[in-house]
């Protein structure tokens, strides 16, 4: 449904409930921090962010609808096979309830945000800050990116400002003062 | 009860509707980032399932990161979506043919 839409806003809007599909799935497995997580930051900021994008540039429909047809014999053989060989490399049984088992369910009191936590804060915690700096290199890369524009940004000049001489700041006017004679 | 296969096979159909997406619409660069987005659902469910009836917490905190990487990635896509449709005007895939020798 999503691929196949020729509005990219309802493909996005297709997106959104497929990542609310997958915190479902994902509370299922008891991720529940990692469920939140996802709407959180997939729903209510990148999918946003995409809505904007969609919105502020106009796409062109008819180059997409022409292109549509162009591709699809290709992507379904492509997808057909991935999937088939994955349907069958999965169903042989070495995946299955009587090989794995069922994990015992954890009780009330389990925190999975406290666990995962543990895990992060001790074990994993240079992979932390290295995602902290990634976010930070991001942050510094989309503004630089973006905000391009010189005319309007209100930076200054430094050796615009040392090199400046009174002449160009000041400028000397010769007024004659008006004689008495004239003003009586 | 729902067998870790289940859930492998869901996310197989997930990512192959994601490749499929890519294919389809080469020419919209906006549907090639939600498609990767798509791929990358499928992949952080693969990691959680597994995590989950492996009994290892180690799945849930590489999901984490790549929810991280997934949202720069993102964040730094749509800033250059930005300015290519500011220079030249449309996202067409088919017009950023400037580096043809």
């Amino acid at each position: 449904m999503m691929i196949t839409s020729r509005n990219t806003a309802k493909a996005a809007l297709f997106l959104i409930l497929t990542f609310f599909s997958a915190a479902s799935l994902w509370l299922l497995l008891e991720a529940e921090f990692l469920a939140i997580t996802l709407i959180l930051i997939y729903v209510g900021a990148v999918m946003v962010l995409f809505m904007f994008v969609i919105k502020m540039l106009d796409t062109d429909k008819s180059t997409l609808r022409a292109q549509f047809t162009r591709y699809l014999p290709l992507g379904i053989f492509v997808s057909i096979i991935v999937i088939a060989q994955m349907v069958l490399v999965l169903n042989a049984g070495q995946f299955d309830l009587a090989m794995t088992g069922v994990p015992e369910k954890h009780d009330a009191s389990y925190s999975n945000i406290t666990a995962i936590a543990e895990q992060l804060y001790t074990v994993y915690v240079y992979p932390f800050e290295l995602a902290a700096i990634l976010l930070l290199i991001a942050i510094i890369a989309a503004i630089t990116l973006v905000h391009r524009n010189e005319s309007r940004s209100k930076k200054q000049d430094i050796s615009e400002q040392i090199n400046v001489q009174a002449k160009d700041r000041m400028r000397m006017a010769s007024i004659k003062p008006k004689s008495a004679k004239e003003s009586k | 009860m729902i067998a870790l296969s289940d859930y492998l096979i869901l996310s197989s159909i997930v990512f192959c509707i994601g490749l499929a997406g890519i294919f389809i619409n080469r020419t919209n660069i906006i549907m090639l980032l939600m498609c990767v987005e798509l791929i990358l659902a499928a992949v952080n469910t693969n990691f959680i399932a597994f995590s989950y009836y492996g009994g290892d917490l180690a799945g849930q905190i590489f999901v984490f990161f790549i929810l991280t990487v997934a949202a720069a990635e993102v964040a730094i896509g749509l800033a250059i979506l930005t300015l290519m449709f500011r220079s030249r005007g449309s996202i067409d895939i088919d017009a950023t043919n400037t580096l043809k020798g």
